[in-house]
């Protein structure tokens, strides 16, 4: 599915990721943890073709597709989604009218036909009640006023509407209390499947037990420190990342 | 920072004004040049009665002392005004009855530019589908105003000033000038001398108006003016709604249009007024050609519990220079402006709104979005004030600008007034700048360039938008795609 090779990307004059190699086999969940800095974001970033980041060398395929020569809406459209850190506001559009013209956009790219109001709205209904929203709240302008969980939950439900191959989730439980937590994570849960492949970016092992990993990867100055099973991460939680910060 | 770039180019690099066509007619012109004789010249060739000669005089020997004012944030050489024409006309008989007696090479002209001139046309839509009555003026005169029998028999009158200064002179007398008085400012005074045609509507007691009305004004001859004069009145407890549309062609030089709109609301009446400006904005890159957009708008809101509400989208022309103001001067009357305005390329706007309480008990509401991008300047300029009589006067105003690059500017230029101590007067303003993050949210969910910034700016503008008429917010949300968008390729 993700194929990661040897990914060199800078901002400006500091070199961030410096030879990451990755690999994400379809249907599986990997996490990727690792302390401030160690470039976590940038990868999200890098991956989902945000300006400003210039890959010096390396490859990121998903499904032999070469991502780094698409447009960040072209790799939308082939299946790509994040769920952001911190999603943005975006006055005077409501949630409804922001998923459905970027779900049509990305149809057309495929060159599928529109979804039809009516076809959409039963489904955001749906899943709206499964994220246990307020439907009021997609005919608001998107995440507008919104509280951080909120605005986590919106994502979520994005992600879900969008129906994406890969996904991306960059912190996703920062800003969660507990009910919530699981609440997100059973969204998430209920997206997996055998076709479709998540990398979970994240600070703390919380999120992992509601959302189970295959692999754990520990991200340190900017390559892949170390891969193992679930267990690493609880292993990290003990230990904290001393050791691969010092191994940098 | 280069997503941006991008979009600047894309916006700088368009050139998509559709309107810029010359429609090939046989024309009859006044001879060149602004004097006494020019004056006389229209007033004959619109079969005026003397009264209305001697008006347009007196305008004239005011203007000939006047200066040009110079406190806008705009700049333009001084125009030379004995450099143009003020009369201009296709050389068919003035005020067609029919159109078939309509030169069809004007009837084309309208086609291209989608206003329908033909009832049944407009008959034939969807059953159930807003209709609306149009006037059109083409250069100096009124060629066809539609559905006037229908009209007529709710009351209703609408038809061209020079019309009604024929054939309602009681009415224009009563009115003309009540509101935007002769010498009011340089061009409004410019105006009361030379005006040619516009739209006259009045409609009487206790009369909702039984269709939108509105006027298409077009631009066609070369090296000439558009002086048009729009009168509209709403006797006690009438209603109407009323747009105005403007295009016109590609040129190089620049052109006047110096408009007067006066409109009158009685006891208990309300008139909506709606105006989707695009003229032709001047060229991107070197800032040649344009409309010298120069209008005084204003409204009297004269009767008890009446109520005006402007709303404007203003996309074109190379300057504006405009305030559709309201004078509050019954109880509890209330005075509205929404505007949108967008520059871009080289354009400069300098428009806002008064808001004058002399009752007591007045509100007003004041929305304006200003959107700036390519090289353009765009300044909200605007004026609330309460007359010492005004007691428990309101007033709320949002001015909001978006940038969309960093060559542009906008501007904010409130005046506030109160002479009481019993008034309330709120202000709020913002100034963006077309988020980066922003636009990659838009474009990671799969929105390409340009429709990332056309949601976005759409999503700015939304609360003026929902002021349009039903049918004009969709043209007017597609004019703001034009004139932000280029092509990507």
């Amino acid at each position: 599915m993700l194929s990661l090779h040897d990914l060199h990307a800078r901002v400006g004059d500091r070199e961030i990721l410096k030879g990451l190699t990755l690999e994400v086999p379809a249907g599986e969940v990997h996490a990727i943890m690792g302390p401030n800095g160690a470039g976590k974001s940038t990868l999200s970033y890098v991956l989902t073709g945000r300006l400003g980041y210039e890959i010096t060398a390396g490859s990121a395929e998903l499904d032999g597709v070469d991502l780094l020569s698409l447009e960040a809406n072209e790799r939308a459209a082939k299946g790509l989604f994040l769920s952001f850190q911190y999603p943005l506001e975006i006055p005077g559009v409501p949630a409804l009218t922001f998923i459905r013209t970027a779900l049509n956009a990305q149809r057309k790219a495929r060159g599928e036909a529109e979804m039809s109001a009516p076809d959409f709205l039963k489904r955001a209904r749906a899943c709206a009640a499964d994220l246990k929203m307020d439907f009021d709240m997609l005919k608001r302008p998107l995440n507008v006023g919104f509280s951080g969980g909120e605005k986590k939950r919106m994502e979520i439900l994005q992600m879900a509407l969008l129906s994406p191959r890969f996904m991306i989730l960059d912190e996703t439980d920062s800003g969660l209390d507990i009910d919530a937590l699981r609440i997100v994570s059973d969204g998430v849960n209920a997206l997996r499947g055998p076709d479709r492949s998540m990398l979970v970016i994240t600070h703390y092992q919380r999120l992992l037990d509601y959302i189970r990993p295959d692999r754990v990867h520990v991200l340190a100055d900017g390559r892949i420190a170390a891969s193992g099973g679930p267990e690493l991460a609880l292993e990290l939680e003990r230990d904290g990342y001393d050791k691969y910060a010092r191994a940098a | 920072m280069v997503a941006v770039k991008d979009t600047v180019d894309q916006v700088a690099g368009l050139e998509k004004y559709e309107h810029g066509f010359v429609t090939e007619i046989e024309q009859e012109f006044a001879p060149k040049g602004l004097n006494r004789d020019t004056v006389a010249f229209i007033s004959a060739k619109k079969e005026e009665p003397e009264w209305m000669l001697a008006w347009r005089l007196e305008a004239f020997e005011r203007w000939s002392a006047m200066e040009s004012p110079d406190w806008a944030r705009v700049s333009f050489p001084p125009i030379d005004y004995q450099d143009a024409t003020y009369y201009a006309a296709p050389k068919t008989k003035v005020g067609p009855a029919s159109l078939d007696e309509v030169d069809p090479e004007l009837l084309r002209t309208y086609e291209k530019l989608g206003i329908p001139l033909r009832e049944q046309e407009v008959l034939a839509g969807v059953t159930g589908a807003p209709r609306y009555a149009v006037d059109a003026v083409f250069d100096s005169v009124s060629v066809v105003t539609t559905f006037k029998k229908e009209l007529a028999e709710a009351g209703v009158i609408f038809c061209s000033m020079s019309e009604a200064v024929r054939e309602h002179p009681e009415l224009v007398r009563k009115y003309l000038g009540t509101v935007v008085p002769v010498s009011d400012n340089y061009f409004a005074c410019l105006n009361s001398a030379v005006f040619s045609d516009g739209s006259f509507v009045y409609v009487p007691p206790g009369v909702r108006c039984p269709m939108e009305l509105s006027t298409y004004f077009r631009i066609n001859a070369a090296g000439s003016g558009q002086f048009e004069r729009t009168l509209i009145i709403a006797d006690k407890g009438a209603y109407v709604s009323y747009l105005e549309g403007c295009t016109a062609p590609m040129r190089d030089e620049n052109q006047l249009h110096a408009a007067v709109v006066e409109l009158v609301a009685l006891d208990d009446a309300e008139i909506k007024y709606s105006t989707v400006q695009n003229w032709y904005p001047g060229d991107p890159e070197t800032g040649k050609g344009g409309i010298y957009n120069f209008v005084t708008k204003r409204a009297d809101c004269r009767g008890d519990r009446s109520r005006v509400s402007w709303t404007q989208v203003e996309t074109g022309s190379a300057i504006t220079w405009k305030y559709p103001s309201c004078i509050l001067r019954g109880r509890e009357s209330v005075g509205e402006f929404y505007s949108i305005a967008i520059t871009n390329g080289r354009q400069q706007a300098d428009t806002g709104t008064k808001m004058i309480h002399l009752g007591e008990g007045t509100r007003s509401r004041i929305i304006s979005k200003g959107i700036s991008a390519g090289r353009s300047s765009n300044t909200y300029r605007g004026l609330v004030s309460a007359h010492p009589k005004a007691r428990g006067a309101r007033n709320f105003t949002q001015c909001d600008s978006l940038l969309i690059g960093k060559t542009c500017s906008a501007h904010t230029v409130p005046y506030i007034e109160a002479r009481n101590g019993a008034c309330t007067f709120e202000h709020e303003a913002t100034t963006t700048r077309l988020s980066e993050d922003q636009l990659f949210y838009a474009r990671q969910r799969g929105l390409s360039e340009e429709e990332a910034v056309q949601l976005l700016v759409n999503g700015f503008v939304r609360d003026v938008l929902q002021e349009l008429p039903m049918e004009f917010a969709v043209e007017a949300q597609k004019l703001v795609a034009i004139s932000l968008e280029g092509s990507v390729g």
